[in-house]
């Protein structure tokens, strides 16, 4: 029998490629507009080559900044996914208290934002807050607004509060997938715990982990509200990620052009990060259906 | 938006691209092959690694070669061609 040929169902994909459009590819063509040009206001604007991504290229302010937001992210990494696994293993598997915990685990995700920035700014403050008030009662000098370290405690433990729940439940989807008769097997070889883990619970999580990885990830990695709102990228720029950096020079200095260049060359980075892990996530799968 | 000529035609350059590539996988489609990556890859996905890469050797060069920029060009026609034949 021979197959009829349709090829107008595509059509039904152009609302899609319409919203994309104007959400992102006609605002990222403005962006490279503004790379190449210089501006003061007006809407005039001079043309200035590739100046703007030599500047930005040469600039200690740019490299700090993304410095700061690589060891963000990769300690808010290393502290949710292994923190995230753990809560998942030590989940009930079912029953009553399997949903409670469930629930109790994604009430952080819902949470907006800049209300997880406000309840830690108010939680760590030394005069009312409880975290900032009784650390300095028993003696340990904390003060996120002054201390570097406090500062950076403060943001990456607001983030493992924020986010780890994600992990979990993305790790306990996966650990529920795992039939039965795999612990059977491993009960009747005598398999350790760690060996379990190992060699099939670790296995079997792997492409949901590598799914909260990626999340993580690109979240961490685009952080603007949260620290904003707590430390306002202080003390000094202690704390300034690349959005916040990003923001202050388009928006605080009016510097679209640099702004600009600086941002494209954020984009790329992400860019390349997200297809290593998503060339990394789509091999893993192919290997697992094999 | 600003529109000036070079970006008009970084874009367009862009654009006929996909266009040229979309034909290319109607009218030969293809399978997927292995290089040395050890990935999986099709045309398209040769043509995203070049565009991908060849934004970084353009920065790359920008930032640390003394060369006017216009050369870094010719080192992303080397890696494209080397990305459409070993990757």
């Amino acid at each position: 029998m021979n197959k009829t040929v349709n090829q107008k169902a595509w059509f039904l994909v152009l609302p899609v490629l319409v919203l994309v459009a104007f959400s992102a590819v006609i605002p990222l063509m403005t962006v490279v507009n503004y790379s190449v040009q210089d501006t003061f206001g007006n809407n005039v604007f001079f043309w200035a080559g590739l100046d703007w991504f030599k500047q930005m290229l040469h600039s200690d302010r740019m490299w700090n900044a993304l410095g700061r937001q690589l060891s963000f992210s990769a300690i808010i990494l290393a502290i949710e996914v292994p923190l995230g696994v753990f809560v998942a293993l030590n989940m009930p598997k079912k029953g009553f208290w399997a949903s409670f915990c469930l629930v109790v685990m994604s009430l952080p995700l819902l949470i907006p934002w800049n209300v997880v920035g406000t309840i830690w700014q108010i939680f760590g403050r030394v005069d009312i807050g409880l975290l900032g008030y009784a650390l300095n009662k028993l003696g340990i000098s904390y003060n996120y607004t002054q201390d570097f370290f406090a500062a950076w405690a403060t943001v990456i433990v607001m983030d493992v509060w924020h986010w780890t729940s994600l992990v979990a439940l993305l790790a306990y989807a996966g650990l529920q997938s795992i039939p039965d008769a795999y612990y059977q097997a491993a009960k009747i070889d005598q398999a350790s715990r760690w060996k379990v883990f190992r060699y099939i619970e670790l296995p079997k999580m792997m492409g949901v982990l590598m799914i909260a990885i990626l999340l993580r990830f690109m979240d961490s990695f685009m952080i603007y509200t949260e620290p904003f709102v707590v430390t306002g990228g202080g003390p000094g720029n202690a704390t300034t990620f690349l959005s916040i950096d990003l923001v202050k020079m388009a928006l605080g200095q009016f510097d679209l052009g640099p702004a600009a260049a600086f941002s494209l060359m954020y984009f790329l980075v992400i860019l390349l990060i997200s297809y290593v892990f998503y060339t990394v996530m789509v091999n893993l799968d192919k290997r697992e259906g094999k | 938006m600003a529109w000036t000529y070079p970006t008009a035609i970084f874009f367009a350059v862009i654009a006929l691209l996909l266009i040229v590539f979309t034909v290319l996988a109607i009218r030969w489609p293809e399978t997927p092959r292995v290089g040395i990556l050890r990935i999986e890859t099709t045309r398209g996905d040769r043509l995203f690694l070049t565009l991908l890469g060849s934004a970084f050797i353009n920065l790359i060069w920008l930032g640390l070669v003394p060369a006017p920029q216009p050369y870094a060009l010719l080192a992303c026609l080397v890696y494209a061609a080397a990305v459409f034949r070993f990757v």
